[in-house]
């Protein structure tokens, strides 16, 4: 954990949490608090407000489960993605990015058939421990729809699991953490639009 | 062992920065702030633990609370606690047998819609501090310690966990704490609280054949301009673009609405290209604005960067100098007819083409 007083050689700026916050890495961001007044150190859980009445997650079964905070492996292709339109078929580089609360990304692979077929992408350098890493996959994209995905894996060998893996053990109700494949639908016009495979 | 240390302002920051060849230094900064004085530091701890470790001592009935709740409380969270218009109901959703059972039922039946404070409260603690703390909204850390203990005590009347002539006190919060109805239904998972703690499930890294869902869910047609015109939001570089939110998706790629004019016919293989655009005044207009590059930012019927041609036709059409208007237009390029984007000047087209995309645009592209 660090306290951090500058950001990219400047002190921080007011929306980022001037003069003082915290920063957790591979730890959920509504734990990185800005504006630090004051710190206190304890030998137990504090169960103050948020993280005992609204970051806990339901299961099926009824219980809760608390301090569910490490950010699990994830990835999402920001080129092409929704709200896009692809403008002809043709050439494309996918591109995204891949992150874990556990480690170093070790390998994305993308598919751009729902998920039938698989690609190992290109990484971009430096990959460091907990840090957004890049990924790079070419695309020739042929006029058919279809759905693009990326899936990580980080080096602890965890793999990014789909949304009804996701379901199927943590129900609906446990609305954080969802780490689960993004799905981008390509129109046979060219548009990206966001949509859930379940 | 529990310790507090005070941060005033950048009086610590010396600390976090100092290394030991520096030490000897005097630092700029080092007559910023003071040490925060010891009656500063019991101002400030006023944190309630799950063990209630850090509870003060006192205590309040369920009669004051309600008063102080119809004061102070009530026009956000509803005289009964029951308000789902400021923020989500305190109370409903916990039953007798809840209660005896330390497990509220309807989380896992999903019997209540919206789940209320008392179905998720698992530790009394919680309760209190964050009255203590951040209650009225209006005016936090107004209430007195005995007026805390009131409010919680009327809230944990209204959800029948106390009855209405119950006092509570630093004394017998404890004993309320083993009555609470969610008090067994949270646990902790130390499984996404330790950096090596074990997932609960993860996929397999299949690479061919492998199994597939259908689309279950995608965003409703009615949210499509839901963050504004996304074709505004887009760089304009590149094979993508961003969609024109504020009509309906095309029907056709970007690339390819110049085909289908009117009155030829589409034997061109290529969906992409600019084809079938007829002859004018003797010119293949179809080379000639796709030499030029018009297409790549005048779609027929699309806006791409600029406006579609037909809307530029449109528009001017019923102008007295039409021609002669958008023969300077193309010729010397604008900006803020249609947009913020300019169009550069087109210097390079010679008369005779400049009147032929003129004429083309006015009747032909129609």
């Amino acid at each position: 954990m660090i306290v951090a007083w500058a950001m990219n050689g400047e002190m921080l700026r007011p929306e980022n949490g001037y003069p003082l916050r915290l920063v957790v890495p591979g730890v959920q961001g509504v734990s990185w608090v800005k504006y630090l007044r004051r710190i206190e150190v304890g030998d137990e859980r504090y169960d103050t407000k948020d993280e005992t009445l609204h970051y806990i997650d339901l299961m099926p079964d009824g219980l809760h489960r608390q301090y569910t905070s490490i950010q699990e492996c994830k990835s999402v292709i920001t080129t092409p993605s929704g709200g896009q339109v692809l403008m002809d078929q043709g050439y494309y580089n996918i591109s995204g990015l891949a992150w874990s609360g556990r480690g170093r990304i070790k390998r994305v692979d993308v598919s751009v058939d729902g998920g039938r077929n698989w690609r190992t992408a290109r990484l971009e350098t430096p990959v460091l421990s907990k840090a957004l890493t890049r990924f790079n996959i070419d695309w020739v994209w042929d006029g058919a729809p279809t759905i693009l995905q990326s899936r990580a894996i980080d080096e602890t060998g965890y793999v990014q699991p789909k949304l009804n893996q996701l379901r199927a053990l943590r129900g609906t109700k446990s609305i954080y953490h969802n780490n689960a494949i993004q799905s981008w639908k390509i129109d046979r016009n060219g548009e990206v639009s966001n949509v859930q495979v379940s | 062992m529990r310790f507090s240390i005070i941060l005033m302002q950048f009086a610590l920051l010396p600390l976090l920065c100092y290394t030991p060849a520096l030490q000897a230094q005097e630092k700029p900064w080092q007559h910023l702030g003071r040490k925060a004085s010891a009656d500063e530091i019991k101002a400030w701890d006023i944190d309630v633990r799950g063990d209630f470790k850090g509870l003060p001592q006192g205590q309040g009935s369920v009669a004051q609370g309600e008063r102080i709740w119809e004061a102070k409380c009530a026009s956000c969270h509803g005289s009964f606690g029951e308000l789902n218009e400021v923020f989500p109901p305190l109370i409903g959703g916990t039953t007798a047998q809840d209660i005896k059972l330390g497990r509220v039922a309807a989380n896992a039946n999903n019997s209540v819609a919206q789940r209320t404070m008392m179905m998720k409260l698992a530790r009394l603690s919680t309760l209190w501090d964050y009255v203590n703390r951040a209650m009225p909204w209006n005016a936090p850390k107004t209430l007195q310690t005995d007026e805390v203990y009131a409010v919680v005590a009327y809230i944990l009347n209204l959800g029948s966990v106390v009855p209405e002539d119950f006092v509570l006190s630093h004394e017998n919060i404890a004993q309320v704490q083993a009555k609470l109805p969610n008090r067994n239904g949270l646990v902790r998972f130390d499984g996404m609280w330790q950096t090596k703690g074990k997932p609960d499930m993860q996929n397999q890294a299949c690479m061919k054949n492998c199994d597939t869902e259908a689309i279950s869910s995608s965003l409703p047609e009615f949210a499509r301009n839901a963050h504004g015109n996304l074709s505004e939001q887009n760089r304009l570089i590149g094979g993508l673009r961003g969609a024109d939110t504020t009509r309906p998706a095309a029907q056709a790629l970007m690339a390819s609405t110049t085909a289908n004019l009117p009155g030829t016919t589409s034997s061109n293989s290529k969906p992409n290209a600019v084809k079938a655009i007829p002859t004018v005044a003797g010119m293949d207009m179809k080379a000639l604005l796709a030499k030029n590059t018009c297409t790549a930012c005048h779609g027929l019927k699309n806006k791409i960067v600029g406006p579609s041609m037909q809307d530029i036709g449109a528009r001017y059409q019923n102008k007295a100098d039409a021609e002669a208007y958008l023969i300077n237009k193309i010729k010397s390029g604008g900006a803020g007819v249609w947009g913020s984007v300019p169009m550069p000047p087109q210097s390079q087209l010679k008369e005779a083409e400049l009147k032929a995309i003129a004429q083309w645009l006015l009747k032909e592209a129609q």
